[in-house]
């Protein structure tokens, strides 16, 4: 059986960030990422970040992925990177079955684990949502920016948070024409700057309307879309049909923690921070202990506070498995500091509620 | 509703998961064990939130109060060739 002291699950931005941290404090890692390279979604992200100048505002995600992998070259001693390999599975006598691509199933015994798995679409239930030409928005940007496929022509995005109207706009960037961007909600839910970058090249931005129905015979053909009420039910007679050939559903993103929940880990549904999540104390360890968590797998955020939680949860991991540097406590509070600073304004003040029903102040690990 | 799916993975619609909510199936386990829901490649992952928000919406409740399913390993399928392959690695280090 595979022994390592510390096991971070996830390469991308959390999980590259716990392991850095948890390297730089002496401890050694196995980072273990599904797909065949590093980077989360970090590597289909083309545009530049706002966020912080410690967490690389201003620098596209595609390349904050390159300065990261860099990064672990400095500490290739003691990071050891297991790409093509999937954990299937955490048990309660600490053990830990992955499988690399189909070809090897086998056994890790870590110290400790840093679960940074990072979040899944969500999906929208409506008539013909099954035909060919229906994907996540997600979905698209991987196909156009890590595989340069072009998805179709014509586009209904539906849902205007930031990855819609990201998503949108690079759609443009490659060619594709944008027919409507779509919201529920009565108000643009993302930011601003995105929305009226896509307004400006005439995209109709629709608050308040939803898709009622695909249409479509082998693949998709056209979309009726309509109008809802304050409580999102459809109005009747505001039906309109769109002819679109790819439909983007950018309903949001969820915590992907099944391997927590699996392991026992104490979960909670939040619905600030997008689903069900696990409880946690002030230095990201679980229910479980010697079992951390960072990144979106405990609460949706954005990749510059996922950096920030990973190295949290790095620097943390490390120090209770003995590797405790003479720093802790100032890493800690400025990691801390700048975790606040990220979440300042309504959006963060919307998560700081979500979080302060999963942390618990009492200590069951001591 | 006959047209919509809830689960791709095997092909389950939003209709026969609103009928089995109707006959009083008002657990993701109860639905799953009659429909296959969640036990496909994703595990629940697509179908999840849209099952417990049925089960919600037609019991009164708060999405925070349904349960989702035991989540169980292996979260992908794995073949048994593998499995058997790593059992006889261990007893040899053994």
């Amino acid at each position: 059986m595979k022994t390592t002291e510390l096991l971070v699950i996830g390469g991308g931005p959390a999980g590259l960030c716990a392991a850095l941290s948890a390297a730089e404090s002496g401890a050694s890692v196995t980072v273990v990422e599904r797909n065949n390279r590093l980077g989360g979604q970090l590597i289909k992200q083309t545009h530049m970040f706002f966020g912080s100048r410690e967490q690389y505002a201003s620098t596209r995600g595609i390349d904050i992925a390159k300065i990261l992998e860099a990064e672990l070259i400095k500490y290739s001693r003691q990071i050891e990177v297991l790409t093509d390999t999937a954990v299937l599975g955490l048990y309660e006598d600490g053990v830990v079955n992955a499988l690399y691509k189909e070809e090897d199933y086998f056994k890790i015994k870590p110290k400790a684990i840093v679960a940074a798995t990072g979040a899944y679409e969500k999906s929208l239930a409506f008539p013909n949502n099954d035909l060919p030409g229906i994907y996540g928005a997600g979905a698209v940007q991987t196909l156009m920016n890590v595989y340069g496929v072009k998805p179709g022509n014509n586009v209904l995005m539906v849902g205007a948070g930031n990855i819609g109207l990201i998503v949108s706009y690079q759609l443009m960037q490659a060619g594709v024409r944008v027919a409507a961007i779509l919201d529920a909600a009565p108000k643009i839910g993302g930011y601003l700057v995105h929305a009226s970058k896509i307004a400006r090249m005439g995209v109709p931005i629709l608050c308040s309307h939803t898709v009622k129905e695909a249409i479509g015979k082998d693949c998709l053909e056209k979309a009726v879309i309509c109008m809802v009420d304050e409580r999102f039910s459809p109005i009747p007679g505001t039906e309109k049909e769109l002819e679109v050939d790819v439909m983007c559903i950018s309903v949001g993103l969820t915590p992907l923690c099944e391997l927590l929940a699996m392991r026992g880990c104490e979960m909670k549904y939040v619905p600030q921070l997008s689903g069900s999540v696990p409880v946690r104390n002030e230095r990201y360890e679980t229910t479980i202990e010697n079992l951390f968590v960072a990144g979106d797998a405990s609460g949706i955020e954005e990749a510059s506070s996922a950096m920030v939680e990973g190295r949290l949860a790095g620097l943390c991991a490390a120090a209770k498995m003995g590797y405790k540097p003479a720093d802790f406590d100032e890493r800690f509070k400025g990691y801390a500091a700048q975790l606040k600073a990220l979440r300042s304004g309504p959006v963060g003040e919307h998560i700081l509620r979500g979080i302060e029903q999963i942390v618990s102040k009492e200590d069951r690990h001591v | 509703m006959e047209n919509t799916i809830v689960c791709r993975c095997s092909d389950v619609t939003l209709k026969q998961v609103r009928d089995l909510i109707a006959q009083g199936y008002v657990t993701f386990d109860e639905i799953k064990r009659i429909t296959r829901i969640g036990m496909g490649p994703c595990q629940g992952k697509t179908c999840g939130q849209i099952v417990q928000r049925e089960i919600a919406m037609a019991i009164g409740q708060k999405m925070s109060d349904v349960e989702f399913q035991t989540n169980r390993p292996p979260v992908v399928g794995v073949r048994l060739e593998l499995i058997a392959k790593e059992a006889r690695r261990n007893e040899e280090q053994r």
